[in-house]
């Protein structure tokens, strides 16, 4: 970790393989700073990771990089344990918050960090980056709550970009807040709702047997990708409505 | 370059087919997000602003000579909706149908080649404005602009919005379409150094949510 | 065709009378006509008079989301495949003669996938009477009036009535109840039209669509020659 005046620097990285007898181990832990990685009890073959701290920030100026990766025969679960909130930094800078997560051939990665929360005065970027070999499966979501409580939201920019054996999949861009794309709250955008989420879903066998597409008028689809994959998209009044959005939706998969 | 020529591809009346769609403004109209002219301009901008900027993007990379496939990998990428993947498709298909009758050219004979059920409708704008003797600001100008005065003549028919109010929208977001054509031909000239990913991937959630939700309704009176 | 250009993709001109192997593609036949004149029951017996001698397709335009479409499908007067529906943004006439890009699209893919055809059936949604089919989509057109509109409507004429290359006047057995006069009708007509045809019909008739089908034969028959 360094601090600067431009902010905090931290990084974490986490990998897990397959420990051949079709369990998983965790050789790789690193956290530092405000985000702290706490292994706590998987299920059956399932590593599992819980990213501590990550609630206390990230301020304005600061630069996080989250990284995980699940090699051959793993299958990793990473959650947060609270939310995270983006807050305004004393000079107002951007903070930053990358994620990187790669799944390798015959692994599976479950990335479920609780929403982050966009509060007033603050301005992050976010960008995650997945990149999954041909047999790899993710299940991965994302929430954004645009501010507290009652309160204006900050700004916040998020992408997510996912390869699949090289190609890209998705290449999404989601930008809210004040100062964000004229529009953005307007009838194309999120129109007055202040949560917006997602849920990725990446198996080798949509290939040949792609998921239908469906939508819920309460403000969720289903939604096939070009290429082994389904997108859930939903937008809510809050986050537990979203949340709830997301489930249903991501049940019809199952 | 022609600057008639621009017209004639910027034409409301060019027989591509864009007549049948409402950009995704019957969908909004009937969720009670549109209701008048001021909802109907927060509604264009966050288009303009969304898939607008990627579809002109999209466009001026292809007037620049961008791969096609790749950039309708890219389009594919960007378009999670496979219900607007289709309608972009097919609104491409019939964009290279219109385009070689009135530009022959040899791009245009590869592109339906290549993509016997449509590629992306940007790309195929994008290669018609070349196949036209333009460049990919007006490629990028063509499909901005098409993405706004879609839904504003839909609005007329599923309102019956004053078209005077309609059209005094569309002039209002002038603009905004300048700059956004200035940023998606930088988009467009950074795709051509550094590949695709350079474009601009912004979306619109309830575009795209909104989007499977109509290409479901029984009945309905645009294509989407 | 484009001369100077190999193509092998979908042609470049929609008038384009070959399929891209030099063979004659499918005939086309536009149906037009006001709303409730009966072109979908037309359509439909149609469909029921040559299915068994010809390879047929239909392609239907709504104003309105698929509702021919879909009376056609119940109706089971062909295979669903044979059957698409082009949707028009609440402009019909756009569809077959300002823009008729999708209407292209929708035969072409029908004889990709269900031909080689013989023929191919495209009717309009209910429109005025100045909607006609461009040239570049349909060889040959009819359009169906009914006496329930207005026995006044052969006099007055538009490009429908007068240009259509066969007026069905629909529906003849109403002609009693609504008070039209069948003669004036069919002398105003044949006033309107030179030598352009005339039918009378009645589908509940016993010649039913016998006429109109027989037509249909003889254009066939030149277009095939």
């Amino acid at each position: 970790m360094t601090t600067s005046a431009a902010g905090v620097r931290a990084r974490v990285s986490i990998v897990a393989r397959g420990d051949g007898r079709g369990g998983t181990v965790l050789p790789d832990l690193e956290g530092e700073g405000p985000l702290a990685i706490r292994r706590t009890r998987g299920l059956g073959a399932e590593a599992r990771v819980m990213l501590v701290g990550a609630m206390s920030g990230p301020l304005g100026g600061d630069h996080f990089t989250v990284s995980a990766r699940a090699a051959r025969g793993a299958r990793l679960r990473v959650g947060s344990a609270g939310a995270t909130l983006a807050l305004p930094g004393q000079d107002r800078a951007e903070a930053r918050y990358d994620v990187r997560l790669t799944v390798d051939d015959d692994a599976e990665l479950l990335w479920l960090p609780e929403p982050l929360i966009s509060v007033r005065g603050s301005d992050l970027s976010v960008t995650t980056r997945v990149d999954l070999a041909a047999t790899a499966r993710l299940v991965l979501r994302e929430e954004q709550v645009l501010g507290r409580s009652g309160e204006e939201p900050g700004r916040l920019t998020s992408r997510l970009t996912v390869w699949i054996a090289g190609d890209c999949v998705l290449d999404q861009e989601l930008a809210c807040g004040p100062g964000a794309v004229e529009g953005w709250d307007g009838p194309a955008g999120l129109a007055g709702h202040r949560a917006v989420g997602q849920v990725l879903l990446i198996r080798p066998e949509f290939a040949t047997d792609p998921p239908t597409a469906r939508s819920w008028e309460e403000g969720a689809a289903v939604m096939p990708l070009a290429g082994p994959a389904a997108l859930v998209t939903a937008v809510a009044p809050d986050a537990l409505r979203l949340r709830r959005l997301l489930d249903t939706a991501l049940a019809s998969l199952e | 370059m022609s600057r008639a020529a621009l017209l004639v591809l910027a034409d409301g009346r060019f027989p591509a087919g864009g007549h049948a769609h409402s950009g995704g403004a019957e969908a909004a109209v009937k969720a009670g997000r549109i209701t008048d002219a001021v909802s109907l301009e927060q509604f264009c901008r966050g288009r303009l602003h969304t898939s607008g900027a990627v579809a002109a993007s999209l466009a001026a990379a292809a007037a620049l000579g961008v791969d096609p496939r790749e950039l309708d990998r890219a389009a594919d990428a960007r378009t999670p909706s496979p219900a607007l993947r289709l309608v972009a498709r097919r609104l491409g298909r019939q964009l290279v149908r219109a385009a070689r009758a009135t530009w022959p050219h040899p791009e245009l004979d590869e592109l339906a080649h290549q993509f016997p059920k449509g590629a992306h409708q940007p790309v195929a704008l994008g290669t018609a404005a070349r196949a036209a003797g333009l460049g990919p600001q007006d490629a990028a100008y063509c499909s901005l602009y098409e993405g706004v005065s879609g839904p504003a003549t839909a609005v007329v028919r599923l309102l019956g919005l004053d078209p005077f109010d309609a059209t005094a929208v569309l002039a209002r977001l002038a603009p905004a379409l300048d700059r956004a054509a200035q940023d998606a031909v930088e988009a467009g000239q950074r795709a051509l150094s550094d590949g695709p990913e350079a474009l601009p991937a912004r979306s619109a959630p309830l575009l795209e949510i909104g989007a499977e939700a109509h290409a479901k309704w029984p009945v309905r009176l645009f294509a989407s | 065709m484009s001369l100077g250009h190999h193509h092998d993709g979908p042609a470049a001109v929609p008038a384009d009378a070959h399929r891209p192997d030099g063979t004659r593609r499918a005939l086309r036949i536009g149906l037009g006509g006001p709303v409730g004149s009966g072109k979908t029951a037309t359509v439909a017996a149609l469909c029921r008079a040559l299915r068994e001698e010809l390879s047929l397709a239909v392609v239907t335009n709504d104003i309105y989301t698929r509702e021919d479409a879909a009376f056609l499908l119940r109706e089971a007067v062909l295979p669903p495949e044979r059957i698409t529906a082009v949707e028009t943004g609440a402009c019909p006439h756009t569809a077959i003669r300002d823009d008729i890009s999708a209407n292209l699209e929708a035969v072409e893919d029908l004889e990709d996938e269900v031909g080689p055809l013989d023929l191919i059936l495209v009717e309009s949604g209910g429109d005025n009477l100045t909607a006609t089919f461009s040239k570049g989509l349909v060889d040959a057109q009819i359009f169906v009036i009914d006496v329930a509109g207005g026995d006044d409507i052969p006099r007055k004429g538009g490009p429908g009535v007068t240009t259509a290359d066969l007026l069905v006047v629909n529906k003849t057995d109403l002609a009693p109840h609504v008070g039209s006069d069948l003669a004036r009708m069919e002398a105003d007509a044949k006033a309107n039209r030179g030598e352009l045809p005339v039918v009378l019909q009645s589908l509940r008739g016993e010649r039913g669509v016998r006429d109109v089908a027989d037509w249909v034969r003889e254009r066939l028959a030149a277009w095939t020659a």
